[in-house]
């Protein structure tokens, strides 16, 4: 499985891990193929498809040109053809071009065919700040997809899902929308590959608690563990839920949690306004409100247009202003 | 036009005079073109008929295909049974050549469905009405048959090639031109068939290309051809050639169909507050049918009871459309849940179980408040 994939235990970074979990697909189905720019003798800008070329030819993973619109129109093209298309949108502020034919086609195709065609395309996209990228390299477009009838949305926070939830994603006849929390690209863990996973469209309890639930997701994951840990030295018992699947959202386990709790925080980078907090909200609020203490209290990007990198330390949330929203939930 | 201009090819003139060309020629004999000219006739009835259909107000709207009969048969015909079609909405005679049901192209104007053809049997994949995104999805299907190794390889019953469909207006389009570079860069079997029809809604051809635009597909790399839209002969000979040329393994063409919008871009459309009569009257001089009957009664090919059979036969498919469309049904809201997704998701399941539930409670009448909590 190449130089660097996992045994049954290994530690690997995340994206090492997405290799692995790639390498894996390419090697199950011969359909699946890779098209991306620069994803094929460079390896992508992260690496993430490093030797994938090498190993499996310039027909399955694919130097596209240079012309976003076009790697995911001629991905709907292939999957009509049987194909499993897997396309790598370099970053996250480079989707847009690709707007019309994913919201337009990719996630109305199946719906407009009455169920007759499939639209099984992954489009893979490095996401989020905290990198002191120039502009448009650091953003978390993730609540257009999430809006989006037809589109299923999925992040992963560390290696284990990472390696995981790629292959999960490629298998899925729906078409997934696959963020990648690019700052946390070169975090590693141990990932044993006997341990079964669990399903794609599920969130899981990174941290259990009692006092207060934490939703966070992709790279926030990190950042709210190490809130939690903080609150836990003042006594305050936090669970922390990965969402992990952002369309559909996995209301069930995050009810579950707050109904024990009675307080909710949501945590993410991108801008609070309309973001997945805001659905969050509204769901807890519909189903939890006879167990709510407190209203649920969201802690995002500010609604500017993602800054100078040089301040992007203060516009993302950090350990200290996830820790204020604790406090001020729990002050109810 | 047909004089006028060299860089159109031409067999057939508007008079009806067979002419020859030093690099295309038409490959049928007399039944052949008496074929094509029953399909242009029956596909300007189905035509003339949806009009009148919306109209009266049976159809939410029609995009006309009135005029350009000869470039959709012609190239419709010019396919082999592995060829697959990627339309614009306007491709009615394309969609008659490969055995879509009429009916099936009026349930999208109607608003019974989005498309109720299936496109795998019939080869003639969905409308797509935003303007050019099909063509990529044309080019990225022929890198498909390209990757399943279905080209070259000599068995002409094997080797497959895409016919992408756009107008003129489409050739602004981003999408197009990335369709361009993608089919050119990786050498795909498609054939980009563009119709020029003059006019984009109310935007003539001058505002969208300042060169004839088959010329543009030389700064892409491969060759473009213009032939006359309305020369159904003409058509099929270069559409055969080049969709020859994709199968063999040659790459792409870029066709430009000259042809003219006899009719309004679409049925909420009106043509008189942006262009002249006159341009309406030096077009119908060119009609493609007109043109065949022409040469198929000088030449005694066909007589009058050929045509008056064509006409009765034309007059049935009116009958069946018009019952057929009164018949369809409406489709069922709670029922289109079931297809927005393979693995339906638990939130959506949830929501057509309510607006199921909410719905009936109607019906029964025991509709209350409470069953309007989600």
């Amino acid at each position: 499985m190449g130089t660097e994939a996992p045994g049954k235990t290994s530690k690997i970074t995340l994206a090492k891990a997405l290799n692995a979990g790639l390498r894996r697909a390419l090697e199950a189905d011969p359909k699946v193929v890779l098209a991306g720019e620069d994803i094929g003798k460079l390896g992508g800008v992260f690496r993430v498809t490093e030797g994938l070329q090498k190993d499996f030819g310039e027909h399955r993973v694919i130097d596209s040109p240079l012309a976003e619109s076009g790697i995911i129109g001629t991905a709907v093209g292939m999957a009509l053809r049987g194909y499993r298309p897997v396309c790598e949108i370099q970053f996250d502020g480079f989707v847009y071009p690709a707007f019309d034919q994913i919201v337009s086609q990719v996630a109305k195709f199946h719906f407009r065919s009455a169920g007759r065609q499939k639209m099984p395309i992954v489009i893979r996209i490095p996401s989020g700040g905290g990198i002191g990228a120039v502009e448009h390299h650091s953003e978390s477009p993730e609540t257009y997809f999430a809006h989006t009838p037809g589109l299923k949305v999925v992040i992963c926070s560390n290696p284990i899902d990472a390696y995981w939830m790629i292959q999960q994603a490629i298998a899925s006849d729906d078409p997934v929308i696959f963020f990648e929390p690019k700052r946390r690209y070169h975090e590693k863990a141990e990932l044993d590959t006997t341990i079964p996973p669990i399903p794609l469209h599920s969130a899981r309890v990174v941290r259990p608690g009692t006092d207060l639930t934490m939703l966070c997701y992709g790279p926030m994951v990190k950042t709210c563990l190490d809130a939690a840990a903080a609150a836990a030295e003042e006594g305050r018992s936090v669970e922390v839920i990965d969402l992990r699947t952002l369309s559909p959202i996995d209301t069930a386990t995050i009810v579950e949690s707050v109904r024990k709790t009675g307080h909710a925080v949501v945590v993410h980078e991108a801008p609070t306004n309309l973001g997945l907090g805001a659905e969050l909200a509204a769901r807890i609020t519909e189903q939890c409100f006879y167990s709510l203490e407190a209203p649920v209290l969201r802690v995002g990007g500010f609604d500017i247009p993602y800054p100078p990198s040089r301040v992007e330390d203060e516009y993302l949330p950090d350990l200290d202003r996830v820790l204020d929203a604790v406090d001020r939930s729990l002050a109810y | 036009m047909s004089n006028g201009d060299p860089e159109l090819v031409q067999l057939l003139t508007p008079e009806g005079v067979r002419i020859d060309h030093p690099e295309y020629a038409f490959v049928g004999d007399d039944e052949s073109i008496k074929g094509l000219y029953r399909d242009m006739v029956m596909t300007r009835r189905l035509d003339t008929e949806a009009t009148a259909l919306q109209r009266q107000g049976e159809l939410g709207l029609w995009a006309s295909c009135l005029g350009q009969e000869g470039a959709q048969i012609g190239s419709g015909r010019a396919m082999n049974a592995s060829d697959v079609v990627f339309p614009t909405y306007r491709e009615h005679g394309v969609a008659w050549t490969l055995g879509v049901d009429p009916l099936q192209l009026l349930g999208l104007f109607r608003g019974v469905d989005l498309g109720g053809w299936d496109s795998l049997q019939t080869r003639f994949h969905l409308y797509t009405i935003v303007i050019g995104a099909q063509a990529l999805h044309a080019t990225g299907y022929a890198m498909g048959i390209e990757r399943d190794g279905l080209v070259g390889t000599g068995d002409p019953e094997r080797d497959a090639a895409v016919i992408g469909y756009f107008g003129d207006g489409a050739t602004s389009q981003g999408d197009v031109n990335e369709a361009f570079i993608f089919a050119s860069s990786y050498n795909a079997p498609i054939v980009f068939f563009c119709q020029n029809n003059q006019w984009a809604i109310s935007e003539p051809i001058e505002r969208q290309s300042r060169i004839p635009l088959y010329r543009r597909a030389s700064g892409f790399g491969f060759p473009g051809v213009r032939v006359d839209g309305n020369d159904v002969l003409a058509v099929h000979a270069v559409t055969s050639h080049a969709l020859e040329r994709a199968r063999s393994g040659n790459g792409p063409t870029l066709i430009e169909a000259y042809t003219y919008r006899m009719g309004a871009h679409t049925t909420s459309d009106d043509p008189t507050k942006y262009r002249l009569a006159d341009e309406l009257e030096h077009w119908r001089l060119k009609d493609p049918i007109a043109r065949v009957r022409a040469h198929l009664t000088r030449t005694g090919a066909a007589d009058e009871a050929f045509f008056a059979d064509v006409e009765s036969e034309a007059d049935e498919l009116a009958a069946r459309i018009r019952e057929g469309l009164l018949s369809l049904a409406d489709p069922d809201l709670v029922q289109l849940f079931d297809n927005v997704y393979v693995e339906q998701t638990p939130y959506l399941a949830e929501q057509q179980r309510w607006y199921a539930d909410y719905s009936t409670s109607f019906e029964s009448g025991d509709h209350d408040v409470a069953a309007g909590r989600q």
